[in-house]
């Protein structure tokens, strides 16, 4: 440390010369990361010059003004209000929320199957672990999108038409009077909300809230006073406000049906879970499911074995070992490589258009782009996009793997 | 990284797009053959028969004009584009020409920046039913599942159509005619929807053609007809006249099997004369041999010869020609004088 200080005031002493930008060591990396970036700028430069020049003379210019003009097009599948006649920018929101649902329950489901699949393999029930290495080989070593026409053809084949369920003498009666399977989707009720939902939704977050306020509460007094309390108060807890709400206030909150006699081609009514959907939300699910498997097995046996058996040692049953020892510790090695497999699964959604799902590449990047013919101005806001979903989710993932990673102190 | 990737991959296509810009006769004729860009598959229009040779009335078109700036009809390269590639493919140069089924609209001219250049099918859209739904009209079409292809005038009319006449359907979008077509079987929709001709050339493909019927309405008009890029008129010119001269054959009576004889001697009609470049300079005039025309007709016959041995009623596929009449026959094919 001395010696450093004492050299950099000598340093100072002689006075900075710029033949030392090349000669002294301690110059010289600064010198050619300047250089290199200038360069780099410089070529940006071009590129966007060449770009700029050669639009102008194709006779382009680059204008986002198409997005107020109307789409044209219908989408099937919406969660806002669109029509014909709504925007271009509408018709990629519309895009975007789908992208955004899609990619939501394929994460979720894709976690659950790959903890599953993952603990499972290494079971030592000879069948399950061959039966998870199977799956898990045969989903990861088919590209997906394989599995998304695979799926949709299979929905296709094996679903009903939905003319079946139709009418007063219909060959097929909906399930349970409210589910139909069809080859064009799942049928199912729609939940209606009427005056006074928001009351029985804030009943619903006040009984979760109260559910975990006694977990903990149970927890602190067992480790400050040594009582163990009950647990099932946590299910009054949870459930009484809702369902209290729900008798209170009639009609908050109903279903409706899907209707068979309302049309001649279609199930009316109700919602309908279609097959797009589901083909692109399982492929997708099965698919990364697979490769999240692998890496909670990776996870679980970088847990040294020295740690199960201590705690089995301490009489833990095998479930707590895995809860209580194993998981919290594998989760530092799932995670970081989970953050990509959320990545991959939501840039794979974009693959949507094969089954005709309208996500945001079939919207703003399928048909407004060739409606319009505006490629580079499409292009540029898919990019965007899914740079700033990517830059979410890994943000949102940090924060989570910085609360499971080893805490250094 | 991920900018420098993205700048590269703009600049890359603002590149691509310049080179574009030369001009397309010379292009053709240094690599001797002509890139046509045709549907992906379309039996009757553009298709691949048993021993792989393309063939249909939009192929016709593109070995005509092979014929005439290349003076070999199989000197064609054909680059299957579905409708929303087709557009991409033209503006980057990948083809020389567009012949698939595609609708001349105000905005692709003028704002897609492309120029067509005549229209070789008089067109318009319609619905393909099963029978055995018995729907009789497109009015009755309310509630139901429309197959419908994407990137095309097909979806944008069939948005106004019910819009317009006030009832609902459930769009299922598709890339190709191939997929359509499986979808539409297998009942994933109740009605499929495309140009007219194309619902009567997917139809004789089925088993059982007579099982599905062609609803009467025609809900819009499709002129449909090769296209090339702005800015290139010269080139424009060759496809737009290669055009009139198979049409101008059929009204004068110039066919593929007289052809050769009456290009070989100045015979009494002035007009078949200049066609035919046995009088006058008009192959000089479009920057091309002076047998160009013959070498179009030579081809695939004239306009009326390539329909009937494509789309024509003694096809499976049957159309009647209607619209696609020469003028003289109550039809709407009028090719300007070539003079
Ligand atoms: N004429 C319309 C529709 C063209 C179109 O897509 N036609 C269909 C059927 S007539 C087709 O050619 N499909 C062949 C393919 O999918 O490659 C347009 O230009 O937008």
């Amino acid at each position: 440390m001395a010696s450093i200080s004492e050299h950099d005031t000598q340093q100072d002493r002689q006075g900075f010369r710029p033949s030392m930008l090349i000669n002294d060591t301690r110059y010289r990396g600064l010198t050619f990361q300047f250089i290199a970036l200038m360069l780099i700028i410089l070529a940006f430069a071009w590129l966007g010059a060449n770009l700029m020049s050669n639009l102008a003379a194709a006779g382009l210019d680059i204008s986002f003004g198409f997005l107020d003009e109307p789409a044209g097009y219908d989408i099937a599948f919406s969660m806002i209000d669109y029509t014909s006649q709504s925007s271009h920018l509408r018709a990629a929101i519309v895009g975007v929320l789908n992208t955004l649902l899609v990619a939501f329950m394929g994460c979720v489901t894709a976690t659950i199957i790959g903890v599953t699949a993952g603990v499972l393999r290494l079971s030592k029930n000879w069948l399950i672990a061959r039966l998870m290495s199977a799956y898990v080989e045969a989903f990861r070593n088919v590209p997906v999108l394989i599995w998304i026409l695979i799926i949709g053809a299979v929905v296709t084949i094996s679903g009903a038409n939905p003319r079946a369920f139709l009418g007063e003498e219909a060959e097929s009666n909906l399930f349970l009077g409210m589910f139909a399977f069809t080859n064009r989707g799942l049928y199912a009720p729609a939940v209606e909300i009427g005056p006074g939902a928001l009351i029985v939704l804030i009943a619903l977050i006040a009984g979760i809230a109260g559910a975990i306020a006694w977990r903990w509460y149970v927890k602190h007094t067992l480790f400050s006073s040594g009582k163990l309390l009950p647990g099932w108060p946590m299910w009054l807890i949870l459930l009484a406000p809702p369902i209290l709400a729900y008798f209170l206030f009639q009609g908050a909150i109903g279903l409706s049906m899907p209707d068979t006699m309302a049309n001649r081609f279609n199930i009316q009514g109700g919602t309908l879970v279609g097959k797009p959907l589901i083909a692109l939300w399982l492929a997708l699910s099965v698919y990364t499911g697979a490769f999240i498997a692998e890496n909670v097995r990776a996870g679980i046996l970088s847990v040294s074995k020295g740690q199960t058996e201590a705690a089995a040692a301490l009489g833990l049953r095998p479930r707590r070992v895995m809860n209580l020892v194993v998981l919290p510790q594998a989760l530092r090695v799932i995670v970081p490589p989970l953050i990509s497999q959320y990545l991959n699964l939501t840039k794979n959604s974009s693959l949507a258009i094969a089954v005709g799902y309208a996500d945001i590449t079939a919207t703003l990047g399928g048909i407004t782009l060739n409606q319009t013919g505006r490629a580079i101005e499409c292009i540029l806001m898919l990019m965007l996009f899914y740079l700033i979903i990517s830059l979410a989710i890994s943000g949102v993932m940090n924060v989570y793997n910085s609360t499971v990673a080893l805490k250094e102190r | 990284m991920k900018t420098t990737v993205f700048l590269g991959t703009v600049g890359a296509a603002a590149l691509a797009a310049g080179v574009a810009g030369a001009a397309t006769l010379d292009d053709v004729q240094e690599r001797g053959t002509l890139n046509c860009g045709v549907t992906t598959g379309l039996v009757g229009f553009a298709a691949p028969n048993a021993s792989g040779e393309w063939e249909g009335f939009d192929v016709a078109l593109c070995r005509a004009v092979a014929a005439a700036v290349l003076g070999d009809p199989t000197a064609v390269e054909f680059v299957p584009t579905t409708g929303k590639t087709r557009f991409t493919a033209l503006a980057s140069g990948e083809i020389d020409m567009l012949a698939r089924n595609t609708t001349w609209t105000f905005s692709r001219d003028n704002d897609l920046g492309f120029e067509f250049n005549g229209i070789n099918y008089y067109d318009g859209q319609g619905f393909l039913v099963p029978r055995d739904l018995g729907v009789t009209s497109a009015m009755d079409l309310d509630g139901a599942t429309v197959c419908v292809q994407t990137g095309t005038t097909t979806e944008l009319n069939l948005a106004d159509f019910f819009r317009k006449n006030n009832i609902s359907y459930e769009p299922v979008p598709i890339e190709t005619n191939a997929e359509a077509q499986q979808q539409y079987l297998a009942g994933a929709c109740d009605a499929y929807t495309t140009d007219a001709s194309g619902l009567a050339a997917t139809r004789a493909t089925f088993e059982a053609p007579g099982d599905h019927v062609i609803l009467p309405e025609i809900i819009s008009k499709e002129p449909l007809g090769p296209l090339v890029r702005h800015g290139d008129n010269e080139w424009g010119d060759i496809v737009r006249w290669t055009l009139n001269a198979l049409i101008a054959a059929e009204e004068y009576g110039v066919t593929s099997a007289n052809v050769e004889d009456m290009a070989s001697a100045a015979g009494d009609s002035p007009e078949v004369n200049r066609l035919l470049g046995t009088e006058g300079n008009l192959g000089e005039m479009i920057g091309l041999e002076s047998d160009w025309a013959v070498n179009a007709i030579s081809a695939g016959g004239n306009y009326g010869e390539i329909f009937a041995q494509n789309i024509g009623e003694d096809t499976p596929i049957g159309l009647a020609r209607g619209l696609n009449a020469q003028w003289t026959d109550g039809g709407l094919l009028y090719a300007p004088p070539f003079r």
